[in-house]
């Protein structure tokens, strides 16, 4: 079992003619391949306005998402559109009906992704993760990102995480320490996302597959220490989560947008205090995420 | 992106936002003309730098001259423009260093009956910008949060539904403004919240916000960045930004698609993914180090970016030995460790460089960087990385 991503999924990507938008398309087929699952079925085509009607790759091209969906079944989008048009294509694709949108996008404007988040509003059939995130990864079944597929798992462990090859760095610790994702979920490092920390939980919670949850915050907001008010209430899983940049500046912008202190608050000190106060196992160092999860489980029984 | 109060004012007062008259003067002789042109019996001379704090700021060169001050004679003017200008002014904001002053901007001296603060932000969990607005004008809002949370309102409001009136309205009468100023004050409410987001402000604060005696609400002080992600639909605020006020090397860096950050240790650290470079500091410091900067040579990672890194961080006196720390995803770590050795021979090293290589390919990447006979130490993960760079220091 997972989150998110399952055997029925079935991925379009917008902006498919781009270089990168193409090159990790045919990832995503190849990974599918490689679990063994029929590739055609798994990524089933593209959107590029202007190019509908063409083949790239063995990728069928559509002009609108509309078109894509009718006639691939499509439920779920990859979007690799410039930042100037992101936040249009996220909701071009709720308009078609996409249940699982996948923003990767990095550098959308803030105000536009308050557009497309209001606008979203009206389609709660479609949940938006990212933007400026790697994407999902269900071990085993499918990718729709820019992850290396090969280092994770199948597994129990449910990963939720605001980096990208920080991710990578947890799955790596976690395959060294035996153990595997269900899914792993990047919600991306932009302050105004689709999905949170909160609904990762709550999916987790509930997925029988997930035995335990691996969260990787950063500075920057509030979003850890109400996932730590989450957990409390509502996660009986075994959770461990580690908090990067304790030494980071205030004021100052640490790559990712949303990686900032501002007026003193969204230090990682806090989130620290936060998670560690809801009994969350916390790792003090990133070499230890790994440890950390198996120190959660052992802890729980 | 940052930029200086006058910029700030001049682009509020085309949105309709009220703003006191101001003249720039960049000489002690402009700012003699600037005081006359104002009327020539007060004024208030401001130092324009991008940190906040100047009031209560002293310059190095000048200790008992303020960063702002208000003058009554032309002599007085030029008195004080003399030494301002050229100097370094050392504010609450600006660290130790200071920041050199190389502008000036003298206002209309106001009749104030009313100090308020008002600023704009984008709400990240409500996902809408949201005006806050307080009746402590002049203190630094977050003492206010702090204090007296009691008095902090906030509004959000629709992106591009804008500011309703009635919301205007509300907060003048919350706020217990004279009766004369709520009509200028819903103007100038609802005006701002259109100015931040035409303008792709990712903040913008007045403070003070001031009511002056016959009932106008106008911005005494102004402060703005804008949203460096929005940057290509304003390409004329390009123009407004001053590279004076910026860390040379952050613009080296940026100019180089990195992302960069001036820290001040003597660890320099070049990693992929702003996720892991943060996470390499707070490994830097945990092992007893202290990192020099905050580096992300994001996905692509070439031969030239990954040269312009080393030179870059090679650059600050103050770094001693040099982190690598790539987790190679999709990037294939043999292709990063032929940009790294190619970059090392440019570069010309002087100090211990220790590299950490996880991911793919990463058997054929070690083999590489063991048989390039540089002197290059390996580490296996990233307890050791950290340990190894930290022991390079005190070897």
């Amino acid at each position: 079992m997972s989150i998110l991503v399952d055997e029925s999924t079935r991925i379009i990507c917008q902006g498919i003619t781009g270089k990168a938008g193409l090159f990790h398309t045919q990832n995503c087929r190849d990974y599918a391949a490689e679990c063994g699952r029929n590739p055609a079925e798994v990524v089933v085509g593209g959107v590029t306005p202007g190019k509908g009607g063409t083949e790239i790759d063995g990728f069928p091209v559509f002009d609108t998402v509309e078109q894509a969906v009718a006639k691939t079944g499509a439920n779920c989008t990859m979007i690799f559109v410039p930042p100037p048009f992101a936040a249009d294509a996220i909701m071009e694709a709720a308009d078609a009906g996409v249940g699982l949108i996948i923003a990767i996008t990095e550098g959308i404007p803030v105000l536009d992704m308050v557009r497309a988040r209001k606008f979203l509003e009206g389609y709660p059939e479609s949940r938006l993760v990212g933007p400026n995130c790697p994407g999902v990864i269900t071990p085993g079944v499918a990718k729709i990102g820019i992850m290396p597929g090969y280092i994770h798992n199948p597994g129990t462990v449910g990963l939720v995480s605001r980096s990208g090859t920080l991710t990578y760095e947890g799955v790596w610790q976690l395959g060294n320490e035996g153990m595997g994702q269900s899914t792993a979920v990047g919600i991306g490092g932009d302050p105004v996302n689709g999905t949170n920390f909160i609904d990762c939980l709550e999916l987790f919670q509930a997925d029988p597959g997930t035995d335990a949850i691996l969260m990787m915050g950063e500075i920057g907001g509030n979003a850890e220490e109400q996932a730590a008010e989450y957990v409390k209430q509502h996660v009986t899983k075994p959770v461990a989560a580690f908090i990067a940049g304790r030494t980071a500046p205030p004021g100052k912008r640490m790559g990712h947008a949303g990686a900032i202190i501002s007026g003193g608050s969204g230090t990682a000190a806090e989130k620290i205090k936060a998670l560690e106060a809801a009994g969350i196992e916390v790792a003090e160092s990133p070499a230890d995420m790994g440890a950390a999860m198996k120190r959660a489980i052992e802890k729980a029984g | 992106m940052k930029i200086h109060e006058y910029q700030a004012k001049q682009l509020l007062a085309k949105a309709g936002v009220p703003v006191p008259k101001g003249i720039v003067a960049k000489t002690p002789d402009e700012a003699v003309a600037a005081f006359e042109e104002l009327g020539g019996t007060i004024a208030v001379v401001k130092s324009q730098i991008h940190a906040g704090g100047r009031g209560k700021g002293r310059f190095k060169e000048e200790p008992e001259q303020p960063g702002v001050v208000l003058v009554r004679s032309a002599d007085e003017a030029r008195a004080n423009a003399e030494r301002m200008l050229g100097n370094t002014l050392v504010t609450i904001q600006t660290g130790d260093e200071g920041k050199q002053v190389n502008t000036l901007y003298v206002e209309q001296g106001l009749d104030i009956a009313n100090e308020l603060y008002l600023g704009c932000v984008v709400d990240r969990e409500a996902g809408s910008p949201v005006l806050i607005v307080s009746s402590e004008g002049g203190m630094e809002i977050e003492t206010v949060a702090h204090e007296t949370p009691e008095k902090i309102h906030h509004i959000p409001f629709d992106a591009d539904g804008g500011l309703p009136t009635f919301q205007a309205v509300k907060l003048a009468y919350r706020l217990g403004l004279p009766p004369n100023a709520v009509k200028s004050a819903r103007k100038f409410l609802v005006k701002f919240a259109r100015f931040v987001v035409d303008n792709d402000c990712s903040m913008a604060e007045i403070n003070p916000l001031v009511v002056t005696g016959d009932g106008e609400m106008v911005a005494l002080d102004a402060k703005v960045s804008f949203d460096e992600n929005a940057m290509f639909r304003h390409q004329d605020f390009l123009e407004l930004r001053d590279l004076s006020e910026e860390n040379e090397a952050e613009i080296k860096a940026g100019a180089a698609g990195l992302s960069y950050v001036d820290l001040d240790g003597n660890i320099g650290c070049l990693v992929n993914g702003a996720g892991l470079a943060m996470s390499t500091m707070d490994l830097v410091q945990l092992h007893g180090g202290s990192p020099a900067n905050f580096l992300d040579v994001g996905g692509g990672a070439n031969v030239e970016q990954v040269t312009e890194a080393f030179r870059i961080i090679l650059a600050d006196d103050n770094v001693k030995a040099v982190l690598v720390n790539i987790f190679g995803g999709i990037m294939k770590c043999d292709v990063i460790v032929t940009a790294l050795l190619e970059a090392y021979e440019k570069v010309g090293f002087t100090v211990p460089l220790v590299v950490r290589l996880e991911g793919t390919n990463v058997e054929l990447a070690r083999t590489m960087l063991a048989e390039s006979g540089r002197d290059i130490v390996t580490a296996t993960d990233l307890t050791d990385a950290a340990q190894k760079v930290v022991g390079s220091l005190s070897a």
